[in-house]
């Protein structure tokens, strides 16, 4: 009995794969005297996305932006304050849904750092065989599952299935990695800066094999990087975060392209010239990102904001539908009262 | 211009009971006063051991070093330790690129900058906390005199460079080493930072030698660029130079393998493998496992750093 079939579609491809709703992730930490007081770091706030099936979601940020929470969030390596998930139809931990359990056979997730993510008393074929193993599937046909992983991702089984992780480069435990999400064959995979520790020749080859696993085994991606350029090199759709709020949503040749956000504008012209002739002359703004702890009133970007109002401070903007996506700003919503805003 | 550092024959080799590494394998380079020099590669190539070298950073009991570094004509390799720290700081600096590391935790950014003055400079206690607090605004830190009182954690990230920067410069070097010291701040920080540098380096008409893996980053501060594998500079060029024309087939897959705009949907072109272990010197060119033009005469001899026009010099028996 090979319990470890590929999972069937449900809803058809208009239904999207994981829809999350109004997701609210906060920390307590501790502070004062005796660590009485408590501050809150809020880190994820009201956030609701949908992943479409087939497609590659882009999430950017700066650090302490709340993108690795999204991940750990969708994954349920962190449990939500407050808000719903819905993989494929069925709500996530609730009595007629599926357990998270389920949840991970179907979503899976590779980390940043390659070395700590792989257990070094482990080899190779142990640690791809252990979720097989553990699922139910016999030891012999675990032993051909780890094979089949391990030539999928580009290490020859018979040079590598017995080593152990501190035997291997950056770029080929990454691969390990990659081959272990891919283990229990799930739908999606999340990709929390899987690239971003690797060589620039290197994140180039495991950049292509990402492309091709994904038309091969039929996968979604949501992709998290800091790096802007990778993740339109990747992605289908685009989200821009900022101190725990989406600020931005839409399709990677719009948000690239057009984007509204005055934050998205000054991510994207931030970015290094590859061009000696057209070097930057002028930091598009000023300052560090703020501390998640106790986030500006209102709108999180206005103390970096060069259109800041009082509008700004007062009414925090919605993410509201512009041309070809979604913006949270004032200046795009009619009527908000910034004089940048049509009138409504 | 005159060239105030000239690198010879540089090799670095570390040695440990258990293993040896030669790091760094035949360096050789100038710097004119005023010029920043961007040194890319990646992690492993030696770019950071040529670059902590200058200031002789590495465990004297467990490295072996030959060639020469002469600034302004003192041999580097040769100081003994009162020439190595009068060295330090006062004629070449040096920024990192974890900041919070680089600091002591427990003494005031004004503290630590005002310490360093009195050590090379002899001023007293308020002349030196004086220049700390001009030091503070040199870097553009807002309110600098209530930033002195800082201590480093309770700084940002990017106002913790400026504060290193600002101690870099505070006895007036000639010479700034730079390693990798935006890789750790945020993109609109980093910005920032660069920018920062490429200033103060106009200002102070400084050398600067900017180590870094990020080919959009050397750009953007280098006048000319100089690309490291496997503990050997393969090719120097002028930045324009090196960006329309690069001549070694490793910085060409190098800037050909890194994405940037317009290159969604198409395939990378990705160097194959991995760069090499140092544990042995290699006897021919150490690029030849991963180059596609490879043939004979590769792996027979090391390749010399041959000039292919003024000022562009190609480590490849490929190069005319």
């Amino acid at each position: 009995m090979d319990t470890l079939l590929p999972i069937q579609d449900r809803g058809g491809p208009a239904q999207p794969l994981l829809l999350a709703t109004g997701l609210r992730k906060h920390f307590p930490v501790a502070g004062g005297l005796f660590g009485r007081t408590t501050k809150v770091v809020r880190a994820v706030d009201d956030l609701t996305l949908s992943v479409a099936k087939g497609e590659t979601l882009g999430v950017v940020g700066e650090s302490g932006c709340g993108k690795s929470t999204v991940a750990r969030l969708l994954i349920r390596l962190l449990k939500p304050d407050k808000g719903t998930m819905v993989l494929d139809g069925d709500p996530v931990d609730e009595p007629h849904g599926i357990t998270v359990n389920e949840l991970r056979r179907q979503v899976q997730m590779v980390f940043q750092d390659s070395y700590a993510s792989l257990n070094p008393r482990l080899t190779i074929a142990e640690t791809l065989a252990f979720a097989p193993r553990a699922h139910g599937l016999p030891a012999a046909e675990a032993r051909e599952r780890v094979h089949d992983l391990l030539s999928k991702v580009g290490l020859d089984p018979a040079n590598y299935a017995t080593r152990y992780p501190h035997e291997l480069s950056g770029g080929q435990r990454q691969r390990v990695n990659i081959a272990r999400a891919l283990a229990l064959r799930p739908r999606l995979i999340i990709l929390d800066e899987a690239v971003s520790a690797l060589d620039k020749s290197v994140e180039a080859q495991v950049l292509n094999m990402l492309v091709d696993l994904k038309t091969e085994l039929d996968l979604t991606y949501v992709f998290i990087s800091h790096d802007l350029n990778v993740v339109q090199y990747l992605s289908d759709r685009v989200l821009v975060m900022y101190l725990g709020k989406i600020v931005e949503l839409g399709p990677v040749e719009a948000i690239y392209g057009n984007p509204q956000h005055p934050y998205t504008r000054a991510l994207l012209s931030a970015r290094p010239s590859m061009d000696p002739r057209k070097r930057t002359h002028e930091a598009p703004i000023q300052g560090d990102p703020p501390n998640p702890i106790d986030p500006p009133s209102g709108c999180r970007f206005r103390t970096r904001c060069p259109f800041a109002e009082d509008v700004c401070a007062r009414v925090e903007p919605p993410l509201a539908d512009a041309k070809f996506q979604a913006v949270a700003c004032h200046m795009r919503v009619a009527g908000s009262g910034h004089s940048k805003a049509m009138a409504a | 211009m005159t060239n105030m550092l000239q690198v010879r024959d540089l090799h670095v080799t570390f040695v440990t009971p258990d293993r040896t590494v030669h790091a760094v394998n035949g360096v050789s380079f100038d710097l004119a006063r005023g010029e920043t020099l961007g040194i890319l590669g990646e992690s492993g190539s030696g770019k950071s051991v040529t670059l902590r070298s200058i200031l002789r950073l590495h465990p004297e009991h467990r490295t072996r070093w030959s060639g020469s570094i002469k600034l302004e004509g003192d041999e580097i390799l040769d100081m003994a330790p009162r020439a190595l720290s009068d060295l330090r700081g006062q004629r070449v600096s040096m920024i990192f690129q974890e900041p919070a590391t680089a600091f002591d935790p427990v003494f005031t950014i004004g503290q630590q900058i005002a310490e360093t003055v009195r050590r090379h400079t002899g001023k007293s206690q308020t002349e030196s906390m004086k220049r700390a607090k001009d030091l503070l605004e040199m870097v553009r830190i807002p309110s600098p005199a209530q930033r002195l009182k800082a201590y480093p954690h309770e700084m940002s990230g990017g106002m913790r460079q400026r504060a290193m920067i600002a101690l870099a410069l505070s006895c007036n070097p000639t010479l700034l080493l730079a390693d990798e010291p935006t890789t750790a701040l945020d993109a609109t920080v980093q910005i920032q930072v660069l920018l920062l540098i490429r200033e103060l380096q106009r200002e102070f008409n400084l050398g600067v030698i900017f180590v870094t893996h990020d080919i959009g980053v050397a750009v953007e501060v280098s006048d000319r660029i100089g690309v490291m594998y496997a503990g050997k500079l393969v090719e120097m060029a002028p930045v324009e130079r090196m960006v329309d024309a690069p001549q070694h087939p490793y910085s060409r897959g190098l800037l050909a393998s890194t994405v940037h705009d317009g290159m969604r949907g198409q395939r990378l072109e990705s160097i194959p493998g991995a760069p090499p272990d140092l544990a042995e010197v290699p006897s021919g060119c150490s690029f030849a496992p991963r180059c596609k033009f490879v043939r004979p005469d590769c792996t027979a001899a090391v390749p010399s750093l041959r000039d292919v026009e003024a000022a562009h010099a190609v480590r490849c028996v490929l190069a005319a």
